[in-house]
């Protein structure tokens, strides 16, 4: 194929389909057509690589900032560092959670293929996320504050945000009918997505041993520039591996569920 | 360059423990996660290749 040529005539192909899709979309609207697990399978397919490359790249900056550029903090000297991954990690587990949310609705309302497919692909990152999220607060919390655990609002309400996301994945691989599967996961999804908003003002709302927020939208961030740097560069790396993970694995998902379709059946990769 | 050594570095001011607990936790689980979903893609792959390899398979009762 042309596309594996060079990386720039594989962006040039990528719009090019992109383009094509759209086209034969016109009479139809084209967030329908995305939903189409077919349509989604190769846009995801095409996508993928590239997130992945950059959240690699990313990753490596956000590091090298954080761990060669980021000075010494004068209060927790370098014990702060696990700020790199510590908050990046937190944000994801609630940004997934709302995503796993939103796809449940629209599921819910639209009953689409995909929505159910996407909210599962969603759910062992996320829960990956909010397990990380704890343990480097533990690592953090044990020097700074002498105790791994406290039942603090913070604390408590991000331990129910693990749990709700191992129910869901409990809950959706219990039940054999895949489409009813889905429909359970996302009622927990839209029902449980109350406790990111618990989890994001509880710094706010009850006195707490945990500190509140380092960035917010209403106020300039209260960090030195370069660890900001270092962190955001982080939290944005894990966004995009979150995203091409998802993507990686959806695909693996519709695979499995449109196997006696024509399209996986001609599939280059299933032929003999 | 802020670290003097690599001791240096390694010791993280006496926050090592804590520092690369956290770091080598994250970054193994994403490597072990990245790990299962090509096994698992590539396992749904060799699983429809054996079904359509079965569907290819001339029929014996049909000769």
């Amino acid at each position: 194929m042309v596309c594996q040529v060079s990386s720039v005539v594989g962006l040039f192909c990528a719009l090019r389909s992109y383009q094509l899709v759209i086209n034969k979309s016109r009479s139809g609207n084209p967030w329908f057509y995305f939903a189409a697990p077919h349509t989604f399978f190769g846009l995801a397919g095409r996508a993928w690589p590239w997130l992945a490359a950059m959240a690699t790249l990313l990753l490596l900056a956000g590091l090298w900032l954080g761990f060669m550029v980021a000075p010494t903090d004068f209060q927790q000297g370098e014990g702060y560092r696990i700020i790199f991954v510590h908050v990046p990690a937190s944000w994801m587990s609630m940004v997934i959670y709302m995503a796993m949310a939103f796809w449940s609705v629209l599921g819910l309302t639209f009953n689409t293929r995909l929505s159910g497919m996407m909210t599962r692909a969603l759910a062992p990152t996320g829960a990956l996320f909010a397990f990380l999220s704890l343990w480097t607060g533990a690592l953090w919390g044990k020097p700074m504050w002498g105790a791994w655990w406290v039942w603090d609002a913070r604390l408590t309400s991000e331990l129910i945000l693990f749990f709700l996301y191992l129910g869901y994945i409990a809950l959706t691989s219990a039940i054999d009918d895949t489409r009813r599967g889905d429909r359970a996961g996302a009622l927990v999804a839209i029902v449980g997505a109350i406790n990111v908003p618990i989890i994001y003002f509880s710094v706010k709302w009850w006195n707490t041993l945990h500190q509140g927020a380092s960035v917010s939208l209403t106020k300039s961030p209260t960090m030195a520039s370069v660890m900001l740097w270092g962190m955001l560069l982080m939290a944005m790396a894990f966004w995009l591996y979150t995203v091409a993970l998802v993507l990686y694995r959806v695909r693996t998902l519709i695979l499995q569920r449109e196997r006696h379709a024509a399209w996986v059946q001609d599939l280059p990769e299933l032929q003999p | 360059m802020i670290w003097n050594s690599w001791t240096d570095f390694w010791a993280m001011g006496g926050y090592g423990v804590y520092v690369w607990g956290s770091m080598g936790v994250t970054f193994g689980l994403l490597l072990v996660e990245v790990v299962q979903a090509v096994r698992a893609q590539r396992q749904v792959l060799a699983q429809l290749r054996a079904e359509r390899a079965l569907m290819d398979l001339p029929s014996e009762d049909m000769l």
